[in-house]
């Protein structure tokens, strides 16, 4: 029997999995993956010839190799495949040096950047990945190479496990902030602070001068926006341009992002917060094909 | 690539932009030997090619780590990694 949600439990996003139907089997053909595993959560992408046959998203665990096991073994769910079929397979993010069945890491910026390619398409020139605890303002090419980044310090502020402190605190579910957030009759002013800790002072604050829960959402999701388009800026946009990470999913942020900057991010069906898996198993293939070309040629 | 490390406080933005294009051709580790905060390292980028980084353990610690170089009175023209660098790839905000 389930009630309405906890307070505790309402930065729970949904966990997800999903099979290529368009994909009948993949036996004989080149299987490789990409494991992401982020200070927040982890994916599983499963590739057959550079197509997404299947992949998990999840949380991430206390044990990063339990974690990069688990999203695999979910991916592969109902497919017949084993931890050992993928020719090759990638581990990125914060976490790519704990996945035991990875042939190579790679960092998670040339990733997101590869994965972007081919969620986005190749005329992605700027990528903003929103992503548990950092954000990072990266660069590409056509062919989805990196050709800059930026990174900045800080800590959980501004991210998606900051979005995750304040659902829980204001007892909304995490996946509803975006919509609430346009709930307001104007634009409140930002918080002041997107530490996480100061923000869960202010906003506590705010709620008692009698703030609605919507407006303090707005406030926040400005105040996030306002962070990451300072970071942009700096790197310089060029279109076409579009965020990965989970944060992506989340409207209020998003379009005030737009807002701020002028431009709109590049819309897509696929989930963002593959963005880092998927370009791992891009690298993969691209490894694998290197590897025998380079043995055909001995 | 281009590379951008840094923070931002109340007294500003600050970066440390490395240019990894110049790194493959130089090997010296001039900066990682310069400076004193140890920050730097060269190692294989994603496509093996050497590349000098700052260390994922010292990135969200610049603002502490890089204070002891920040502007002063009477300091040396170049930061000890900017001068340090053979290639002059290394360049800083402040």
């Amino acid at each position: 029997m389930s009630g309405p949600a906890e307070k505790s439990d309402c930065w729970r996003w949904e966990e997800s999995r999903y099979t290529n139907p368009g994909i009948s089997d993949w036996r004989g053909r080149t299987v490789t993956a990409g494991v992401d595993i982020g200070s927040t959560s982890t994916q599983a992408v499963i590739m057959i010839g550079g197509e997404l046959y299947a992949y998990a998203s999840m949380r991430t665990g206390a044990n990063s190799p339990d974690s990069a096991r688990s999203a695999m073994s979910w991916a592969m769910e109902g497919t017949g495949m084993a931890e050992s079929d993928p020719a090759f397979t990638v581990g990125t993010g914060y976490g790519r040096v704990n996945v035991p069945f990875a042939n190579k890491t790679i960092t998670e910026i040339s990733c997101h950047a590869r994965g972007a390619n081919f969620i986005y398409g190749p005329t992605v020139r700027t990528i903003l990945d929103m992503g548990g605890q950092d954000c990072k303002a990266i660069h590409c090419d056509e062919k989805g190479a990196v050709t800059s980044f930026m990174m900045n310090d800080k800590c959980a502020a501004g991210t998606g496990r900051g979005m995750e402190v304040i659902a829980n605190l204001l007892s909304v579910h995490v996946e509803d902030i975006g919509d609430l957030s346009f709930k307001i009759d104007e634009e409140p002013p930002m918080v002041s602070s997107i530490c996480v800790i100061f923000a869960k002072t202010e906003a506590t604050n705010l709620i008692r001068q009698g703030w609605t829960k919507e407006k303090v959402l707005a406030a926040y999701c400005h105040a996030m926006a306002y962070r990451v388009v300072k970071l942009l800026e700096r790197n310089e946009v060029q279109e076409d341009f579009a965020i990965t990470g989970g944060i992506a999913k989340n409207k209020g942020v998003v379009k005030r992002i737009e807002k701020l900057l002028g431009i709109e991010a590049l819309a897509t069906e696929h989930d963002t917060q593959l963005a880092g898996a998927i370009g791992a198993a891009l690298i993969a293939r691209d490894l694998l094909t290197r590897a025998k070309k380079k043995e055909e040629a001995q | 690539m281009i590379a951008h490390y840094g923070y931002e406080d109340g007294s500003g933005e600050y970066y440390i932009t490395i240019n990894t294009e110049g790194c493959g051709a130089c090997g010296g580790k001039g900066c990682v030997a310069a400076c004193p905060a140890g920050i730097f390292e060269l190692e294989a980028d994603d496509w093996g090619r050497d590349a000098a980084i700052v260390k994922e353990s010292a990135r969200n610690m610049l603002r502490a780590l890089c204070a002891g170089c920040k502007p002063q009175i009477g300091r040396d023209e170049l930061l000890p990694c900017e001068a340090g660098c053979e290639k002059g790839v290394i360049v800083h905000s402040w």
